[in-house]
Formats: C-alpha cells, sequence, structure tokens
C-alpha cells in the first residue's frame, strides 16, 4: 500500500512537474498583461483582487493544505502555482490521494479543504463535525472522459452509441465490426481483437463513465460505481496505467479524462450525444453540456447525459469541499479568495490544461455562495 | 589438553561483579521484550485485520473463498479469483526461479571461477534484490510484456491445444506476472542458498573427496543435502516475498476479476486487489478487503508450517 501510495505522489509529482512550465509561463502572462491592459474582463478580476489583496496579504503567511481527486490535479497545482506567484503570502499544498480518501480527510478535518469527484452523499453530509459548521461545496471546473485508442491509420474514429456500448459490454469483439464500420466508411478497419482497458482502482473517472452508460447503454448491466463489476476488458491501476496500455497494445480502446489523454497525446475517438450527433471532444463542446442546466442549492449538478445538441455527452464537475466555520478564519477567507481567482483568471489555465472553464452563470452563483457564508 | 580452556574461563567467572550479573539479566530481558515485542507486533496486526474483516465474515462466510463476484456496486463480494492468482503466480515464479536461483547459487559457491570475478558477480546478483519493484513493474510494462506478447502468440497458435496456453495473450497476464515474481525473488534465493551452501564445513567436502567422491557426487549428495534447510528457508521467503509482492503485479497482471487455467489470461492477486481497491473504498467493501488480507495471512501461515514439515522430514533422513 505505501508502494503504491508513493508511486501514485511520484507519478503525480512528475505529471505536474511536466504541466508546470505552462502554469507559470501563463501565469506570467496574466501578470504581464494585468497592468497593461484595461480592457473590461481582466479590468473586472483585477479590481476584485485589489479588494481582497488585504484579506490575503495580511502581514503572515496563510498555508492551506488539501486533499482528495486525481482527476484535476494537474489543473490544481497549476493553479496553486500562479496563484502563489500573485499572493506570495498564500501556499497552498495539495495531495491527490483520491476522492474517497479527500472526503475521509474533510470529515476528519485533518486537511483545510477536500475535493471530490462525487458530489457529498447525505450519509458523508451527516458525518460532518457540527463544530465547523456545514459543509460548503463548490464547483471548480468540468472534467470530460474520452475513447482513447490505438488503431494504426485509423484517424478520426466515429462510435455511435450502440458502437461504445458494444464495446465496454464486450459484445463488439473485432474492429470490423458492422457497428462500427457503418459510421466509419472511409476508415480501413482491421480484423483485430479489440482489446477494452479499464481501471482497475477505484476512481472518479470511472464513476463518470459509469454514469453515463447507465443512461446511454440499454445493455449496461453492472451499473455506475468508482469500481465496477468489468464484463470485460483489461484492468490497470492509475491513468499512467491506462495510457501505457494504450499505447503498447494495437487495437486497445479505453476510457480516461481528457486532459489525460492530451498530455499523453492519445487518438481520441468522437461519441454521438443523445441528439444523435458525433461530437469531438475538446473543452468548447464538453462545456455545452454545463450551459443550460439548472443548478441546485449544493452546486451537485449531474449531467450524466447531456440534452444538449453540440455537447460531448460523458462530461461532470468536480467539486471543492470547505468548512462554513473554519478552525482559522484567516484560513477560509483565504480559501475563498482563491476559488474566486481560479473561477475568473484561472479560466485560461483550465482551458490550457484541457479542463472545462466553469460558464459564467456558475461562476456568478458560486462567488455568490462563497460571499453569502 | 581438557583442561586448558575451563582454566581460561574460570578466572572469567569470578570476575563478575554484581551489577554485571544484573545487566546480564537486564540485556536477556531487554532481548526477550523485543523479540516478544515483535510477536506482539503480529497478533495486534491479525485482531485488528480481523475485526475490521468481520462485517465481511459474517456476510459471506466461507463462500468468500470460493465465488468469483466482486461488485462494489451491489455490494456482493468474494475472492476466489484473487486466491488462485495469487497461489498460481507465485508458484509460477517459484517453478522458474527456484532452478535458476539453485544452480548461480551452486556455481558461485564453488570455485568454477576466480574469487576476484565471483565477488562481484555475488554483489551485482544481490544488487537485484534492491530494485524497487515499482521499477520491475515498468519494465514488465515498456520491455517485457511487449517481447512476451509474440512469443506467447506463437506458443498459443502451436501448443493452444493444452488448457495452459489456450487463450490468446493480448499483453498483461498472468504469465507476465509469474515471469517479473520469478526475476524478483531470484536474488533471495541465490543469496540465501548460497549463503548456506559456503557455510557447510570444509571438513565434510574434504572427507567426501577423501572417499572418492566425484565433484558432482560431492555436490549434489552431500553439500545440497547438507544446506537444504538453508535453500528451503530461502525459498520459502521468495515465496512469501512472491505472494505478497504488489506493485509490480498490479501493473502486469492484468486485474481482471476471474480464475482461467490458462496463463495468457488476464487474472488479479490478493495484494493487487488490495492494492486497487483500498484507496477508494468504503463499508463492506473495505471490510472485504480485510478479509482478503487475512486470507492472504492464512495462506502464508500455511506455506510457512509445510516447509517447516519438509525441513524436518529431509533432515530425518
Amino acid at each position: 500500500m505505501t508502494f503504491s501510495s508513493r508511486l501514485l505522489n511520484s507519478l503525480s509529482v512528475s505529471k505536474v512537474a511536466a504541466i508546470l512550465p505552462v502554469g507559470v509561463a501563463l501565469s506570467l502572462g496574466i501578470v504581464a498583461c494585468s497592468p497593461q491592459t484595461t480592457t473590461t474582463p481582466p479590468g473586472a478580476a483585477k479590481t476584485e483582487t485589489k479588494a481582497e489583496a488585504p484579506a490575503a496579504t495580511g502581514g503572515k503567511t496563510i498555508a492551506l493544505s488539501g486533499a482528495g481527486a486525481t482527476a484535476p490535479n494537474p489543473l490544481y497545482q497549476a493553479w496553486f502555482a500562479a496563484y502563489n506567484k500573485k499572493n506570495p503570502n498564500t501556499q497552498i499544498s495539495y495531495q491527490s490521494v483520491g476522492s474517497g480518501a479527500g472526503v475521509k480527510q474533510f470529515l476528519a478535518q485533518t486537511v483545510d479543504f477536500g475535493a471530490t469527484d462525487s458530489a457529498l452523499k447525505s450519509e458523508e453530509r451527516e458525518k460532518f463535525p457540527a463544530a465547523a459548521g456545514k459543509p460548503i461545496q463548490v464547483p471548480s471546473t468540468g472534467l470530460f472522459v474520452v475513447f482513447a485508442y490505438n488503431l494504426d491509420g485509423v484517424k478520426d474514429l466515429k462510435l455511435s452509441r450502440e458502437s461504445y456500448c458494444g464495446i465496454v459490454d464486450g459484445s463488439i469483439k473485432k474492429w470490423n465490426d458492422e457497428k462500427i464500420k457503418k459510421d466509419n466508411p472511409s476508415a480501413t478497419l482491421p480484423d483485430t481483437d479489440v482489446t477494452f482497458v479499464h481501471r482497475s482502482d477505484g476512481s472518479g473517472t470511472t464513476s463518470i463513465f459509469t454514469k453515463h452508460l447507465v443512461k446511454a447503454c440499454p445493455n449496461w448491466k453492472a451499473g455506475a460505481d468508482k469500481s465496477v463489476e468489468w464484463p470485460t476488458g483489461t484492468g490497470a491501476k492509475g491513468n499512467e496505467g491506462v495510457t501505457a496500455q494504450l499505447q503498447q497494445t494495437k487495437g486497445a480502446i479505453g476510457y480516461t479524462e481528457f486532459s489525460n489523454a492530451k498530455s499523453a497525446n492519445l487518438t481520441m475517438a468522437s461519441l454521438q450525444n443523445k441528439a444523435g450527433e458525433f461530437v469531438v471532444p475538446s473543452p468548447e463542446s464538453a462545456a455545452k453540456a454545463l450551459s443550460g442546466v439548472t443548478i441546485p442549492e449544493d452546486f451537485a449538478v449531474s449531467i450524466p447525459d447531456p440534452e444538449a445538441k453540440d455537447a460531448y455527452p460523458i462530461v461532470s464537475l468536480t467539486w471543492l469541499l470547505f468548512y462554513s466555520t473554519p478552525k482559522d478564519a484567516a484560513k477560509g477567507d483565504a480559501l475563498k479568495s482563491f476559488t474566486k481567482w481560479a473561477l475568473t483568471e484561472g479560466k485560461p489555465l483550465a482551458t490550457e490544461l484541457g479542463y472545462i472553464p466553469l460558464p459564467e452563470e456558475v461562476v456568478t452563483k458560486v462567488t455568490a455562495a462563497l460571499d453569502a457564508k | 589438553m581438557a583442561v586448558s580452556p575451563n582454566r581460561e574461563l574460570e578466572p572469567m567467572k569470578r570476575d563478575r561483579t554484581p551489577f554485571a550479573r544484573n545487566l546480564d539479566t537486564a540485556f536477556v530481558w531487554l532481548t526477550g521484550g523485543f523479540a516478544g515485542l515483535i510477536a506482539l507486533l503480529l497478533i495486534a496486526i491479525a485482531v485488528r485485520v480481523g475485526v475490521d474483516a468481520s462485517p465481511a465474515m459474517a456476510k459471506f462466510g466461507l463462500g468468500f473463498l470460493f465465488e468469483s463476484r466482486w461488485n462494489p456496486v451491489t455490494d456482493v463480494y468474494s475472492a476466489f479469483p484473487q486466491i488462485y492468482g495469487t497461489l498460481v503466480s507465485s508458484f509460477l515464479a517459484l517453478f522458474l526461479a527456484v532452478p535458476i536461483g539453485l544452480g548461480v547459487a551452486i556455481f558461485l559457491s564453488e570455485d568454477f571461477i576466480p574469487a576476484k570475478i565471483q565477488r562481484p558477480v555475488v554483489f551485482l546478483i544481490e544488487l537485484l534484490a534492491a530494485i524497487p519493484s515499482v521499477v520491475y513493474g515498468l519494465w514488465g510494462i515498456f520491455v517485457l510484456i511487449p517481447i512476451l506478447r509474440d512469443l506467447g502468440k506463437g506458443i498459443h497458435q502451436s501448443l493452444g491445444w493444452l488448457p495452459l496456453f489456450s487463450t490468446s495473450p493480448s499483453g498483461p497476464g498472468m504469465y507476465v506476472a509469474g515471469i517479473i515474481l520469478g526475476i524478483m525473488i531470484l536474488p533471495i534465493i541465490t543469496a540465501i542458498a548460497r549463503d548456506a551452501l559456503v557455510a557447510v564445513p570444509i571438513e565434510l567436502r574434504q572427507a567426501a573427496y577423501g572417499l572418492g567422491a566425484t565433484r558432482w557426487e560431492t555436490i549434489l549428495q552431500i553439500i545440497v543435502p547438507a544446506a537444504f534447510s538453508g535453500i528451503v528457508g530461502g525459498i520459502m521467503l521468495a515465496l512469501g516475498r512472491a505472494m505478497g509482492e504488489t506493485m509490480a503485479v498490479t501493473m502486469v497482471i492484468g486485474n481482471a476479476n476471474k480464475a482461467n487455467i490458462s496463463l495468457f489470461d488476464q487474472g488479479s492477486t490478493v495484494s493487487s486487489l488490495l492494492a486497487n481497491q483500498f484507496a477508494e473504498a468504503s463499508g463492506l467493501q473495505v471490510a472485504s478487503l480485510m478479509y482478503a488480507a487475512i486470507v492472504l495471512f492464512v495462506l502464508t501461515l500455511i506455506v510457512n508450517i509445510l516447509a517447516q514439515v519438509v525441513v524436518k522430514r529431509v533432515n530425518r533422513i
């Protein structure tokens, strides 16, 4: 166990190290730009940061620690680094230990904030320590899950619902199956086995993916959870395991989070959404799934199968968890300042790294919720 | 002649002051305490794991050992594929590593090569044991699997009628796990077996030669049997390592929840199951993982007892 977690840490650290330069460069860009340009969006953000500056830089350094979801970890690390550049007195550290462990640590009050890929359940809310007030759950960004594959010479694979449902339940065994051929008339699909690669460890990505399958695939029997009983396929541990498996095996197809597929240069398939359109995965098409959804009080938006015409189908939010009355009020204020910054000025970083920047109406609601408490 | 050692010992005995004697007693108690602490730690772990496992034990009973369901959605768990996978991968590893390890140990304990070369070779083998298992795992994914997959496809095509090779290898699988484990436990077997062989008194060897035994006979009938308990001890330690190995196996075994006789199929082990599921588990799933851990505990215990029995048997002969 120690070994695996050590591996996870080291891998995520290396991943962060690879992404960090982008984040730093971008943040430098932001810093460099903001004094010169006084156009409306940065200007608005600027006045906001000015207003909160005294709170965040109240003299002494505030060190915040958080734990939770692995999928948004690259973005969080980039955000924290960029934010620290702007506000040297706020240092945020984050352990990407997984959503489940993050929620546990959050409930046990061993961290200043938690992060999770699946919204707090009612039994988790019941365990919340009364001394810390209420749990505040706000979305930080959106994730979307793609099908990545390894097929020589096949570039823009289109997968209908029938096709990808058949791949995950094992009923499509060969790449030249009629169901796949039908939507890809120009591609030369080989007569090789379809090797479906899934996560073997409990994962928020699996949860997002299987929640979609439950809605989209009539034959899907395994249900939805962080890990399920897969009817077919090879299990690989962690994003890096799935990536390695996909790169190694001709004829392999698996699901992974877009930011990971993008940084690993995996080939991704277009998926048919509920409206019947084939949609190329991109932050823009995924963002369409988020626009126009009704947002409940606790921000627990669930969109397992978005209706919008051009929306990418496998999308979810990921959340940050705060205490409404933290032990140290200064820390709570610093977290709020950071969150507001991340949702406004931090948006370009999200797009850059392959996450969905939250739509304007959601940001407004989150800001209001943070100010209210 | 027989008197002289006594004469040397006696003054030492007279020199012991009451303080020194108390120190002796304290030392005995202290070391005894340390030894007891280890036993206590083991018992504490077993009890703790047992308590955490009790909800799953109550729910699934012994059926846990014989069924193949692992479904966190409906909260139904059993670990037959993992138990099967643990045993198969470990014994496959032993099957590969014992002959090679023992051969290397014999070669390095005899004077076939000059000591100047021998010592670095021994050192290098011991260094194999220091490679972190995650490195073995990565090496398995990126180097071993591509080679073995093509090799396995050939074997499947020609010997596919044998149940052992009845599925086509798709990359990771039981066979890769067995081979990686074999390589990982090789240095343990070699190092311990060599130490045991070197420790065989030179008189035995000289006596064998004196009686006219050839080198073959000396090695196989005198040296190896004399070192047998040490060799078996090394093998058991290696088996324990193989059964408990987590990271490398998780990375190459395929993590499928099934028990297939074919070595080319994917499987999982108890340790890989724990490594995969523990971080995000809750409720009954945690209890079931603890139950699986207990099973691994018991499996290791059985293996160790068997080893003791084997050593006793052989020593009697």
